[in-house]
């Protein structure tokens, strides 16, 4: 018993080391976004607290003398425009994939996959030319439309896990009953893999929030940026760095994301191990 | 009879065509491919598509605003011409390198703390994921103002503690210290992902298995090594590879924190493509330093078709 409790404070101790390398970096930026300037760029100060008071005049400056709400609102739209269009898409592929036999489906969905592992890093630059035939050069739409590039495949594998776990014989009374394959889809299958759905809409969400690339290399200008770029490329002006406006922007931008995280954290986890493992 | 079929063809004419259409939609041969068509499209368009594109270019003395020429191999021989290059090549494969065994080493440790009896356990899980979650250019804006050279607070911690003699290194502008950054930072956001699938994978195995070696006088140590990693091997295998494509790409983490500097030093093929490609207008070139990414790809690929979907189907 004695032997038990001590070992389980030995795990704890172990543990602490990675949860300071994991959580770091994010109280460090909350603190630098909350520091007056005397403080911030005074190399005696103690880098780890507040201690001359805190203040709200870095997040001041970023809402009042940058674009930043409209980099926000550039972001929202395009995640949740993407988001939808790719978690349409990819249900009824992923239903069409794990359910339905029809001509060549198996290396359909061997196809989905490999698309899957296909880094973004690889065609930005012909995508960029893509985008400026399409007429979408310098536009936010241009993300609205390659985002599911990467969105699609993603959803299509986590959602063909889900539907293979709703057993067959649930639909087919249902067709034996007088439904339709897609009635039966819609008032029985999908029901059932709604946890599917919420964790590929989270994912969805969340890396398209995140992604860096495709906006950094297909927008350039104040009123199409995300808020990604906004933060990282209008802040710094030359080689001059305002680090405390600068940390409040990557604190403000990651609020929507960390809210969601909060709330799913269980999605979170069982997506990410779903994505891999499935 | 006759009058009565006379009049049922245009009453069930309409009908008809709804009908043929529901029976067709309940046909799994029409209504499969009918689903994976729109997914099918995007894919042909937005990455076959500039897939074929970046081939083309690669081949081509292609630069932004003016007609492309066929030219061959000359890019990629002309690649290995320059010096940034066979560093970004080298680079590539040290940052992998490095970052994947840490993040491997340090992922089964972590995964291992928290299959332990824990309390807080949910709250100690989320803080683990978070560097995952949290947009990595921001992040990673977060890890450049640690590794400032003037007011770096690992420095400060370090000197500290002991561990650096003041003023500490110059973390972004020195060569090495700059790779040791960049492989930290992208450990740091990819450790979670490593984490928490090794620690599906752990709960996965019977406590049978454990019981039974350890009825057999297995010690700890023994139970790691020949109950424990095995049966991991699978997840493990599908970790290492999605790790290695995405390590391999990196893009963020770079452009953020040293934009491939100082010298060349921590460019990777990601971050070489957009400089060469973009900021200096070669597409042509850009395009084939992407496409060095293409092998690494189908390795992964054909790894996890050939060794771990295998078992799944």
């Amino acid at each position: 018993m004695n032997r038990k409790l001590v070992n389980k404070i030995l795990a704890h101790l172990a543990l602490l080391p990675f949860i300071i390398f994991a959580v770091f970096p994010f109280y460090h930026m909350a603190l630098t976004s909350l520091k007056q300037n005397r403080e911030l760029y005074d190399r005696n100060a103690v880098p780890l607290l507040i201690r001359q008071g805190p203040t709200l005049e870095h997040y001041a400056k970023l809402l009042w003398e940058t674009e930043f709400y409209t980099w926000t609102k550039n972001s929202l739209l395009v995640t949740v425009l993407s988001t939808f269009v790719s978690l349409v898409i990819g249900t009824v592929a992923a239903y069409a994939l794990a359910r339905l036999k029809f001509f060549a489906v198996a290396s359909l969905g061997t196809l989905i996959f490999v698309t899957y592992l296909v880094p973004t890093s690889l065609l930005f630059l012909p995508l960029a030319q893509v985008v400026n035939w399409l007429g979408l050069g310098d536009s936010k739409w241009a993300l609205v439309v390659t985002y599911p590039t990467f969105l699609v495949p993603f959803c299509t594998w986590l959602l063909m896990g889900y539907f293979r776990t709703v057993p067959k014989e649930v639909e087919e009374c249902a067709m034996v009953d007088g439904a339709t394959r897609i009635q039966a889809l819609w008032r029985i299958v999908l029901p059932i893999a709604v946890p599917g759905l919420v964790c590929a809409a989270l994912f969805a969400f969340t890396l398209s929030w995140n992604e860096f690339i495709y906006a950094l290399t297909f927008t350039s200008s104040s009123e199409q940026i995300t808020a990604s770029v906004g933060v990282t490329t209008e802040l710094i002006r030359g080689d001059i760095y305002y680090w405390g406006s600068l940390m409040a922007g990557a604190v403000l931008a990651s609020v929507p994301i960390v809210v969601l995280y909060v709330f799913f954290l269980d999605y979170y986890v069982s997506g990410l191990t779903a994505g891999a493992i499935k | 009879m006759a009058i009565g079929s006379a009049r049922a063809i245009p009453a069930t004419g309409r009908p008809r065509l709804g009908a043929r259409l529901r029976e067709r939609l309940d046909r799994e041969e029409f209504l499969g491919p009918l689903f994976v068509t729109p997914a099918l499209l995007l894919l042909l368009v937005l990455v076959a598509y500039p897939f074929c594109m970046a081939l083309y270019f690669a081949l081509s003395d292609a630069f932004i605003g003016r007609p492309s020429h066929w030219v061959g191999l000359r890019n990629f021989l002309h690649l290995w011409q320059s010096d940034a290059f066979r560093q970004t090549f080298q680079n590539a494969f040290v940052f992998t390198g490095a970052a994947v065994a840490c993040k491997l080493v340090l992922g089964i440790s972590l995964a291992l703390l928290l299959n332990q009896q824990i309390w807080f356990k949910r709250m100690i899980r989320g803080a683990v994921l978070l560097p995952w979650v949290i947009p990595t250019a921001l992040s990673t804006l977060g890890w450049s103002w640690m590794f400032n050279s003037l007011y770096s607070v690992v420095n400060w911690t370090g000197i500290a503690l002991g561990l650096f003699d003041p003023p500490g290194p110059n973390w972004l502008g020195q060569k090495y210290y700059a790779m040791t950054a960049v492989v930290l930072v992208n450990i740091w956001r990819g450790l979670p992902f490593f984490a928490i699938t090794i620690l599906a994978g752990l709960v996965a195995i019977p406590n049978e298995l454990y019981e039974a070696a350890e009825a057999d006088g297995a010690g700890a140590m023994r139970r790691f090594w020949y109950v424990t990693l095995p049966m991991l091997k699978p997840v493990l295998a599908i970790v290492i590879l999605f790790s290695t494509i995405f390590t391999f790409s990196e893009f963020n983490i770079v452009y953020v924190l040293t934009h491939g500097g100082p010298m060349n030093s921590t460019h990777l093929f990601a971050t070489l493509a957009r400089q060469v490609g973009l900021e200096t207008g070669r597409i042509g070139e850009g395009a084939a330093i992407s496409l060095y990414l293409f092998p690494a790809l189908m390795i992964v690929v054909w790894a996890q078709l050939r060794f771990v979907r295998k078992q799944a189907y």
